[in-house]
């Protein structure tokens, strides 16, 4: 065992896990924190995405101890206007990848911001965040649903 | 998940110290490859050495027009890179045409270099793979073959690499650079990889004591490169065919010409001799087929992946027809 500090939502949590403890699994069966979900468990779907500084991952690649220190946000620490939107767009169904949905269009929101580009931009698309851009930008973030119209109209709606 | 010891390695001598002396470590970066194959049970460490934070994430201009690319750079943060863009914007297309934007914020550049086929036989405890198991036999040979190669294979392996970066490093003649307690060396990328032979399960040139800490990419030729991936859905997926490839002309005469492929073959597959192919001929879609057949003219297919060696030859064609015709590609 190993004492881990982690910092999540804004609040310290001194952990006693194991070394190989993913994160996703100490934020839901350590920390009780349950908005984060457990798809494919091998970075394949995106349903376990947080923010780490800002900066959306796969929580169930990374193991809880390489992120001691970093800033984890999960869907319990959002209140963004995203949220609202996916309501309004049904950007869900069954609504399991919709967390690792929000807090992904939430750190792709900031990276376009920041310039970041994609595989399709050049391509006649400029600064603007067209469904294009969104789709491919949002493409680690897999919706067995099929919810895809909605959430690109919701991410778009908010980018403006 | 087996358990396993962490270490966290304060500065780049600990590390290397720490994997000399452990006979069962592995150096953990992003994890997006590791961490995947400790829970499959393929890689099974008894010390885990968390490199992440060591100082190996500059991005910086050579003396000469070229740039070092410290190990520990985020792949979205290569891909971003203002130098990377304008003057190799083949690599920065390979990063963002591979994985998805949260695995490309957390792998870095070392373990890109490093990461393992994802050929389902391999993954799969119940077959054989003599990557996995040495002498266990190849369940791929026969099987479903889709994502398998068509160059470089052997009759003990047929698994295709993953990466799109180092097609595009293979490409531009980068350089590996390595680092042990018995010193610094540096490696070809185009030799980094070994192809399977009989022995599948030895992938790469570094030793295991050894940790990448760079690589190197000289002024580019031109600064007109570009990558194309052909996959079977239009984002988050590995290549079934991936050409980088870097084009220059001059009253119409092919004068430097760099070409590499990926998803056809066990390592990124530097095509020389769709190159000698090129290399003065007039730039033509002519010469770009001719080029395109010299290179898959040694291909090998098995009943799933038969249609790469078509796929391969026109995506070389169609990558240089963009960059000659394609004026933005400049």
């Amino acid at each position: 065992m190993a004492e881990v500090r982690l910092r999540v939502n804004g609040a310290d949590h001194p952990l006693d896990i194991q070394p190989q403890v993913s994160l996703l699994d100490a934020l839901r069966e350590h920390l009780g924190l349950t908005g984060t979900k457990k798809g494919c468990d091998q970075g394949a779907c995106g349903a376990c995405t947080v923010l780490a500084d800002g900066e959306r991952i796969n929580s169930c690649l990374a193991l809880a101890v390489q992120y001691e220190g970093a800033e984890i946000t999960t869907i319990e620490g959002i209140d963004h206007p995203l949220q609202a939107a996916f309501v309004r767009h049904d950007g869900f169904q069954c609504g399991y990848c919709t967390s690792g949905q929000i807090c992904s269009a939430v750190g792709m929101l900031a990276e376009h911001k920041e310039g970041m580009p994609s595989a399709v931009t050049g391509q006649g698309s400029g600064s603007h965040l067209s469904g294009a851009e969104i789709r491919e930008r949002m493409s680690g973030n897999l919706c067995r649903c099929g919810a895809y119209n909605g959430i690109v109209e919701a991410i778009q709606e908010v980018a403006g | 998940m087996r358990t396993f010891s962490y270490v966290r390695a304060p500065d780049v001598e600990t590390a290397l110290r720490t994997i000399a002396t452990e006979p069962n470590a592995k150096f953990l970066g992003g994890g997006t490859n590791l961490v995947d194959l400790m829970r499959e049970n393929i890689e099974r460490p008894d010390v885990v050495v968390d490199i992440s934070r060591l100082p190996l994430t500059g991005i910086d201009e050579l003396p000469g027009g070229g740039v070092r690319i410290g190990a520990l750079v985020r792949n979205s943060s290569l891909a971003a890179h203002p130098l990377v863009r304008t003057r190799y914007p083949v690599v920065s297309q390979a990063v963002l045409g591979g994985a998805s934007a949260q695995l490309r914020n957390m792998a870095t550049v070392g373990g890109n270099l490093l990461q393992r086929t994802r050929c389902l036989y391999f993954y799969d405890e119940a077959s054989a793979c003599n990557k996995r198991e040495p002498g266990s036999g190849c369940s791929a040979l026969g099987g479903f073959t889709r994502n398998h190669g068509v160059l470089g294979v052997s009759d003990h392996c047929i698994a295709a690499h993953p990466s799109d970066l180092c097609v595009a490093l293979a490409a531009l003649d980068a350089e590996v650079e390595v680092e042990s307690t018995r010193g610094t060396r540096r490696i070809p990328l185009t030799e980094f990889h070994h192809l399977p032979g009989s022995t599948p399960h030895v992938e790469t040139a570094l030793a295991p004591d050894e940790l990448v800490t760079s690589v190197e990419l000289p002024a580019p030729v031109t600064t007109r490169s570009r990558y194309r991936k052909v996959r079977d859905r239009a984002s988050y997926a590995f290549a079934l065919v991936s050409v980088a490839a870097a084009l220059e002309v001059r009253d119409d005469t092919v004068t430097a010409a760099r070409l590499a492929l990926g998803g056809v073959a066990p390592k990124p597959w530097r095509a020389t001799e769709a190159e000698r192919v090129l290399l003065g001929a007039p730039a033509t879609e002519e010469s770009f087929r001719s080029a395109a057949e010299a290179e898959l003219a040694s291909a090998t297919s098995q009943d799933g992946n038969d249609f790469k060696i078509e796929l391969a030859r026109r995506t070389i064609v169609a990558t240089l027809r963009d960059l000659l015709t394609d004026r933005s590609a400049a």
